[in-house]
C-alpha cells in the first residue's frame, strides 16, 4: 500500500484542510496517518503543499515528505510556479486537476499511474468558484483505493467548511470519483515517447 | 457559570478516537479541565489554537470567561488579577508574542500563580521567519516557569491537562509553559484519543485554590509586598520568597512523577514524565532529544538497531526545572552522547539543551564525550538522514574525535 503522499495546491483552496480530512478518513477506517501541511505567511493564490504518511501502525516521525508515491495537485495551473513532481518515488500514482489530455501534460516518465480530472469545471458548477479540494479526494479515491468515499463522506461530515455546505462537498467528492479517468501510463502516454 | 450546551465530541462520555493537529488538541484539553478565564491574543503559529477556543466559548461548550486582549501584555495582566481572584486560568503564545508578554511573565512564577500557559514555539526574530524553533521558550528558561516539551499531538493534549494539575499542587503553585512545536505539532494532522471527560473531572479534582495568594475580602493582605534592601523585613524577606520559590520548582520533578503515574493509571498511557530511555539499556551511545523530533529520533535507533549498532534515545519532557538525577542515570549507560537542539545557546556556541547536559555531566561518574548538534531552526526539518548523521558522529566521538563546535544539521538544505 502507498504510504507517502504530497498534495499541492494554491492558498484558499482548501489542500491543508483536504490533507486533514483524508487524515480523518483513513483513521475512520482503522488506519494511522499524518498530515503536516507547509505555509507560511498566510495568502490567498500562494502555493501551499501538505504531506501525509499513512500506515497500519502507529506513525513516530513528524518530518516532511521528500520521495513521494503519490502525488495530487489541486491546481491546474500550479505545475508552473512550482515543480510538483519534485523527488517522485519511482512508480509514483499522480492525482491531477486539468482539463488537458495525458499527452499534453509533461509527465515524469517514471509515473506509473494518472488520475485525471477537470476539477475546475466540477467545482465551478457545484460552488460557483475554483474551490477544488473535495472534488480531488474523489478522484484520489478512484485513482488509489487507498480511502472509501463512504470514509471520506464521514470524515467530511465532521469537517468545518467555510465557502460551502456538507451536501455539495459531497456531491463534489462523489462527481469528482465518477469523472476522474484513470490510466496506466506504461500503456498509454509513456507509449509515445 | 452560564449554562452549558452539552457536546459529546468536546466532552465525551467514553474515550473516543478523534483527528486533529496539536493547536486543536490543546485547546481540547483545554476545555477538559474547565478553566475559569481564558485570555486571548493571535500570534502565528498559535493562532488556530485560540480560535479554537473563541468557537468553544461561542458555542457554549467552554464555561470560561473569555477576555480578548489588545496584546498578550494585557493578555497575561489579565490572567494575574484572575489568578489572584481564585480562578484556573489559560493562555497561550508564541515568539513575538511572548515577547510581548514579558514584564508581566517574569512577575508571575514569583506571585506562585498557578497559570497554564501552551507555548506554541517559534524562532526568535530576526532574521524574519514565522516558522517553529525552540528558540522563544528557551529564551525564557531562566524565569521560573516549570517548562514541559511535548512529541506528538497525544501528548499535546494528555500533558495540556495534567499542567493543571501541576501548576496547582500545594506544593509546586507555580506557572507552567506546555510547549509543543510549531509547524510540526500546531499544524500536524494525527489520530489521538480523547479521554472521557468524567475521567479528566475525578483526575484533576475540584480546582485549588491559591489560597496562598487568592485575594479574600475576610482574609485582607498585601500582595506582592516591598521585600529585600531597605524595605520592611529587609534582605531576609525576599530570601525567603526566593527560597520557596526555588524549592517548589525542585518540588515538581516529584510531583509531576506522581502526576504521570497517576494518568497512566487512569487513562492507560504512561509517558515519561521528565526523561524517557529509549532502547537505552544496552546502548553504546545515545541521542538527547526535546519535542517533535523525537519520532523521528526513535525511528532513526531502530533503524541503527537493525544495522547491529547499538544506539539509544533520552527525550528529555520535564526541561524546568531540568532533571538533572534523572539525566545522569541515563547518561551513565553510554559511552557518548549527541544534543540535538532545536535552538541556540548564543553565549556558548552549543544549543542550550546541550548546556544542560554538560552541567549534568559533571555530577556523573564518567564524563562522556557529547556532540552538540543544532538542527530544526525556523521551521527546518529533522529527518532520519540527520539523525543518521548524528549517530555517526556520536560513534567517532566515543572513539575520540570531538567536534568542538556545533553540527549545523540543516546547514546544506
Amino acid at each position: 500500500m502507498s504510504n507517502e503522499i504530497r498534495l499541492h495546491g494554491r492558498g484558499g483552496q482548501g489542500t491543508v484542510l483536504a490533507a486533514g480530512i483524508l487524515a480523518q478518513a483513513l483513521a475512520e477506517e482503522g488506519k494511522w496517518a499524518i498530515a503536516i501541511p507547509t505555509f507560511g505567511f498566510e495568502r490567498r493564490g500562494a502555493p501551499v503543499s501538505a504531506f501525509l504518511r499513512v500506515d497500519d501502525r502507529p506513525i513516530r516521525s513528524l518530518t516532511n515528505i521528500y520521495h513521494p508515491d503519490v502525488i495530487v495537485c489541486i491546481d491546474q495551473t500550479l505545475g508552473r510556479a512550482v515543480n510538483i513532481f519534485a523527488g517522485m518515488a519511482p512508480g509514483a500514482t499522480l492525482v491531477l486537476a486539468s482539463r488537458k489530455s495525458p499527452a499534453e501534460l509533461d509527465l515524469p516518465p517514471t509515473a506509473r499511474r494518472l488520475g485525471l480530472v477537470d476539477a475546475v469545471s466540477i467545482a465551478m458548477e457545484l460552488f460557483k468558484r475554483p474551490i477544488t479540494n473535495s472534488v480531488m479526494l474523489g478522484a484520489l479515491a478512484r485513482t488509489t483505493g487507498m480511502v472509501s468515499l463512504e470514509s471520506l463522506a464521514r470524515a467530511m461530515e465532521g469537517s468545518h467548511f467555510r465557502d460551502a455546505g456538507l451536501a455539495q462537498n459531497l456531491e463534489a467528492i462523489r462527481r469528482g470519483y465518477d469523472e476522474t479517468e484513470v490510466l496506466d501510463l506504461k500503456e498509454s502516454c509513456h507509449a509515445y515517447a | 457559570m452560564n449554562q452549558l450546551t452539552p457536546n459529546s465530541s468536546l466532552m465525551p462520555n467514553s474515550s473516543q478516537m478523534i483527528v486533529c493537529d496539536g493547536n486543536e488538541a490543546a485547546a481540547r484539553a483545554v476545555v477538559l479541565a474547565r478553566p475559569d478565564v481564558v485570555s486571548v491574543f493571535p500570534i502565528t503559529p498559535q493562532s488556530s489554537l485560540v480560535e479554537s477556543l473563541s468557537q468553544f466559548v461561542a458555542d457554549g461548550v467552554l464555561g470560561a470567561e473569555l477576555i480578548n486582549a489588545e496584546g498578550e501584555h494585557s493578555v497575561l495582566s489579565a490572567l494575574q488579577g484572575a489568578c489572584l481572584a481564585g480562578a484556573r486560568t489559560y493562555t497561550a503564545t508564541s515568539g513575538p508574542g511572548l515577547a510581548f508578554m514579558f514584564e508581566p511573565y517574569v512577575r508571575t512564577p514569583g506571585l506562585r500563580l498557578p497559570m497554564v500557559v501552551s507555548l506554541v514555539t517559534r524562532d526568535m526574530l530576526s532574521p524574519q521567519c514565522v516558522w517553529g524553533g525552540q528558540q522563544d521558550a528557551m529564551s525564557v528558561r531562566e524565569c521560573g516557569w516549570i517548562q514541559i516539551y511535548c512529541e506528538d499531538v497525544q501528548e499535546v493534549l494528555d500533558t495540556v491537562v495534567m499542567a493543571f494539575k501541576l501548576a496547582e499542587h500545594k506544593d509546586v503553585l507555580l506557572p507552567v509553559n506546555v510547549c509543543h512545536d510549531g509547524n510540526y505539532l500546531s499544524y500536524g494532522v494525527s489520530r489521538v484519543e480523547m479521554p472521557a471527560a468524567g475521567l479528566v473531572d475525578e483526575f484533576l479534582g475540584e480546582a485549588a485554590v491559591n489560597w496562598h495568594i487568592a485575594l479574600d475580602p475576610a482574609r485582607p493582605m498585601a500582595v506582592d509586598p516591598l521585600t529585600g534592601g531597605t524595605g520592611p523585613g529587609g534582605a531576609a524577606s525576599f530570601v525567603g520568597y526566593r527560597k520557596s520559590q526555588v524549592r517548589a520548582m525542585a518540588n515538581a520533578l516529584r510531583v509531576f512523577s506522581d502526576i504521570h503515574a497517576e494518568w497512566g493509571e487512569r487513562f492507560g498511557r504512561h509517558w515519561a514524565p521528565l526523561v524517557e530511555e529509549y532502547r537505552l539499556d544496552d546502548a553504546d551511545i545515545a541521542i538527547v532529544t526535546i519535542g517533535s523530533m523525537t519520532g523521528a529520533g526513535k525511528d532513526a535507533v531502530d533503524a541503527a538497531r537493525d544495522r547491529g549498532e547499538k544506539v539509544g534515545l533520552i527525550k528529555v519532557k520535564m526541561y524546568r526545572p531540568f532533571p538533572r538525577e534523572a539525566m545522569v542515570a541515563a547518561l551513565s549507560k553510554v559511552k557518548a552522547a549527541a544534543i540535538v537542539d532545536r535552538s541556540v545557546s548564543f553565549a556558548w556556541e552549543c544549543g542550550p539543551l546541550h548546556q544542560d547536559v554538560m552541567t549534568a555531566l559533571f555530577a556523573s561518574p564518567a564524563r562522556i564525550p557529547l556532540v552538540g548538534c543544532i538542527g530544526g531552526l525556523a521551521g527546518a526539518d529533522i529527518t532520519g538522514e540527520h539523525f543518521a548523521r548524528v549517530i555517526a558522529a556520536t560513534f567517532q566521538a566515543a572513539g575520540g574525535d570531538i567536534p568542538s563546535s556545533p553540527v549545523w544539521l540543516n546547514e546544506h538544505d
